[in-house]
This record gives structure tokens, sequence and C-alpha cells, in this order.
């Protein structure tokens, strides 16, 4: 009987030291870089409270910026094993399809037309090669920081079109849109934008219509929402019943939505909460969403990379703004673009597949040479992976090798 | 693309209130507040930059906290290279796609 005791007594001991071990250790690893180290790794013991050990947990965090914390942060170490984090599709580097990018190019091999666009966008490959590509063969390719520096380009440069290639969802879109009613206000003809924005709301939908997807809760997009708010979110809350919680992206931030959802999810609840309160209205940005809504309409559909053809989940420029549609302005291709037969970037987007599953993963495709844009973008959910666990694992093996 | 720069304004153009000068770590580049127009900053306020735009006011504890968390995402080169490439700045040489 005592001995039975003590064991008990030093198995508790063994984990007491485990914990501390494990506080320790998170408490180092952020002790220089955020102001609260000892309150992240409370939260870290508070989670592993929560999550209990029955239940698998899986939450999909939308956004690419989150991705990137998740890898960059170590969080998937701090979580327990029963807490699985999957990526959604929020990089729109990554739902774009190869076609577009063909579109896009095809309309500046006109000499006239000069194709201006984020950095982000540089090293995306179309079937011809990537805008960067294209560059170094002759084409006038410019890097712009703001769609604003796009129209300003038009402006410096009269005798030529620049073409402005838009991507991203609601955070990026109404910069494109004010930009546009500025272009239309001041009469600036030789400019347009090639339209590839995107909303958030309808790719959460396909995720969960997606029959071999299982999700309990949600990680909100943190600057989407300053834009958009959290009522779009409600549907997800009421009619599916998944819990979800817009978080910021610091760790403590990412950590704090875990613990908020694990209440929910533990209560049996479904709402929406916002974690990112500091920054995030609950009813958005007024001003931003009138500019969207003055120059965009949804199309009916548009196709997503991986996720296939989604109705209502793009926009376009409105009958008024065609001047400035590039789309209307220039005949397009139109071709559509499957990715190489090999590439799994589909099923890794819809969080089917994890990066290091797909079998061009680290081998064909790497951020050196990537095939899909989940390499390209460092929002991929593939780049993020291969750039912290991939190096992390083989410095692991070419130690042990050594050893 | 998803993150976003903190910045203070310096000063409101007197000739476009959506235009203002702001300063991200010495760094002084013109954005514009079209998107702040029901909740105007003035000068020494911290705003939220996402390409060229103030996406929303923060407090200044805020501000240091997202360039820290900028810095630890790896994110502080890029958004250093976006706001420098604000308003063209670099355009007379050709800029270098890196």
């Amino acid at each position: 009987m005592r001995s039975e005791i003590r064991k008990s007594s030093e198995i508790h001991l063994r984990q007491a030291r485990k914990t501390d071990a494990r506080n320790a250790e998170i408490r180092m690893r952020f002790v220089d870089e955020f102001r609260e180290p000892e309150l992240i790794s409370k939260t870290a013991e508070e989670i592993r409270r929560l999550a209990g050990k029955e239940r698998h947990h899986r939450m999909m965090e939308v956004c690419g910026g989150h991705t990137h914390a998740i890898y960059r942060f170590g969080l998937k170490d701090i979580l327990p094993d029963n807490i699985e984090l999957i990526h959604g599709p929020g990089c729109p580097v990554c739902v774009l399809p190869m076609g577009r990018i063909d579109d896009g190019l095809s309309i500046a091999q006109d000499p006239d037309v000069i194709f201006a666009a984020f950095g982000d966008m540089m090293r995306v490959p179309g079937t011809q090669g990537s805008p960067l590509e294209h560059k170094a063969r002759g084409m006038d390719v410019r890097i712009v920081y703001s769609p604003s520096d796009a129209l300003k380009l038009a402006r410096m440069n009269p005798g030529k079109h620049v073409m402005f290639f838009a991507i991203g969802f609601e955070t990026t879109a109404p910069s494109t849109a004010l930009t546009l009613m500025r272009a239309k206000a001041e009469g600036i003809r030789n400019f347009s934008v090639f339209c590839n924005h995107v909303t958030i709301i309808p790719a959460i939908r396909a995720i969960l219509d997606s029959p071999d997807m299982r999700l309990d809760a949600f990680i909100g997009p943190g600057h989407v929402s300053t834009v958009i708010g959290c009522r779009p979110y409600e549907w997800i809350a009421r009619n599916e019943g998944k819990p979800i919680v817009v978080s910021g992206f610091e760790p403590l931030d990412m950590l704090q939505s875990v613990v908020m959802l694990l209440h929910q999810l533990r209560k049996g609840e479904a709402k929406v909460e916002n974690q990112y309160k500091r920054v995030v209205p609950w009813e958005g940005n007024r001003a931003a969403l009138r500019a969207m809504a003055e120059v965009f309409e949804l199309r009916p559909y548009f196709e997503w990379r991986g996720l296939g053809f989604i109705s209502q989940s793009a926009l376009r420029l409105r009958d008024n703004y065609a001047e400035w549609d590039a789309e209307q302005r220039f005949q397009v291709p139109g071709i559509r673009v499957t990715d190489p037969k090999a590439a799994q970037c589909g099923e890794v987007l819809k969080g089917v597949l994890k990066p290091h599953q797909c079998k061009l993963f680290g081998r064909e495709c790497t951020p050196e040479h990537p095939i899909g844009a989940l390499m390209v973008s460092s929002e991929g959910s593939c780049a993020a992976y291969f750039n912290y666990e991939h190096r992390k694992a083989a410095l692991v093996n070419s130690l042990t090798s050594i050893a | 693309m998803c993150l976003a720069i903190p910045g203070k304004i310096v000063e409101i153009s007197s000739d476009n209130k959506d235009s203002a000068l702001v300063d991200v770590v010495g760094v002084r580049r013109r954005i514009d507040l079209g998107l702040l127009q029901d909740d105007q900053p003035v000068p020494g306020d911290w705003v939220l930059i996402h390409v060229g735009f103030a996406m929303s006011k923060i407090s200044e504890q805020d501000a240091a906290d997202q360039m820290n968390t900028l810095r630890m995402l790896g994110e502080i080169d890029g958004a250093m290279q976006e706001v420098q490439g604000y308003g063209l700045e670099d355009a007379q040489r050709d800029p270098e796609i890196q």
C-alpha cells in the first residue's frame, strides 16, 4: 500500500517537474521578445487544463498572418497534442489561380502598358513565368507598395497605361476602391485595375461545406476584421454551431483566443468573440465598407485555387467604373490553368493535407524554386512550414547523423 | 500582406485632409487617411497602416507592441521596405525587385 502511494506521488512529482520545465522553456523563449512571458506560460497552462485529454479539438486559423505566427512562435509546441491547428485559405496570393496571373501578364505584353503590383506578386508563377521573369524578358513591371502609387505612376507616365494587378481580401480592397474613386474624380484615364480581390466569408463557407473537413472552431482573421467587423462571422456560430474568436497576432493573443475557444467548446456554446478589441471594432470600418460598395460588386462566381468555383466570393468593378476595369478595357485570354498534377496545393489549402504530405514538398517545391503559390508567399502554409519546421528537423537529423 | 504597420501622424496636409505625413520608426512618408474619414486622426495619433492607407487608430503602447510583433515574425524588413516605397520615393532609380 505504502509503495503504491509513494509511486503515485513520484509520478505527480515527475509531472510537476515536467510542467515546471515546460513553463521555464516558454518563459525563456519569450522573455526577451514580449512583455508578459509569465502570462504566456500561465495561459499555456490554462489551455492544457481546459483541453483535457479525451476530446480532440480541431481549430482552423483562417488568415495567412496567423499561419505565419503559429510557425514563427512555435505555438504548436506550446499547445497540447489534442489541439490541432489547421491552416485555412486566407492567403490571397495562394488562392489565385495561375490563369489569372497569365491574364494580367497578357495585358502587359503591350509595350505601352506598365504592369504594377505588390512585391509578393512578383515571384508568383504563371504558365510562362512570374512577373519578375517577364520583367527580365523586357516587360515593364513595377513594384508598388500602395494602389495609390500605381495611380501616381499613371500620373507620372501620361504616355503609358498603368495596369494595377490588385489582390487581397477585404483588408486591401477598400484601398483599391478609394484609389479608383480618386482616379475617376481626377479623370485619370491611363489607369486600370485588374481586380482579383476576394472575400473571406465564402471561403470559410466552402471549407465548412467540404465533406472531407471536420472542424470544431475558428480563429478569426485579425486585419480583415478591422474592415468587416465581427458581425459577418455570426452565421458560423449560429448556423454551423462553431465558435469563432477574432484574434490578434502576438503569441499571447493567439493563446488567449484558444482559451476563449476552449471555454466555448466545453460549455457547448458557439458564438463570435473579439479577442483583438484594441484594433478590431465590432461594427468594422464604415468608411472602408462604403468605399467598397461604391466601386465594387460581387462576381457571380470566381475560381479559387484549390477550392474550385465559389459563388459571390470575389469583387469586380461596377459598370460606372468600367473605364478603369482592365478586364473591360483589354482582351484577356481567360484560359483556365489547372495546377501541375503532382502538386497538391488544393488539398493543403483546404487543410486536408499537411504541407509535408504533398509529394513535391521539400523536393521539387521549395521556397527557392516554388511550384505552387503556397510556397511562394511567406503566408502560405507550405512556405511557413518549410521555413520553420523542415529546417528544424533537418538540423536535428544532421546532428544525430554526426553523433 | 495581412499584417499592418504602426506609424505616428506627424502632419495633415493643409490642402488635402486625406493626406498625412506619417513617421514609422524614423522613416517619413505620406499615407492616405481616406479610410478614417469617420474618425479623423490628428498629429500625434498612432495608426495602423496597410498598403499606404491608415486602417485604424491605436494606442502608442499597441503601436510599440505591433512593431515588436513584426520584428518577432521576421516581417520588419519587409514592413520598412514597404514604408520606404510609399509615394514611389525610390522610383527615380528603377526599384530592384527583391
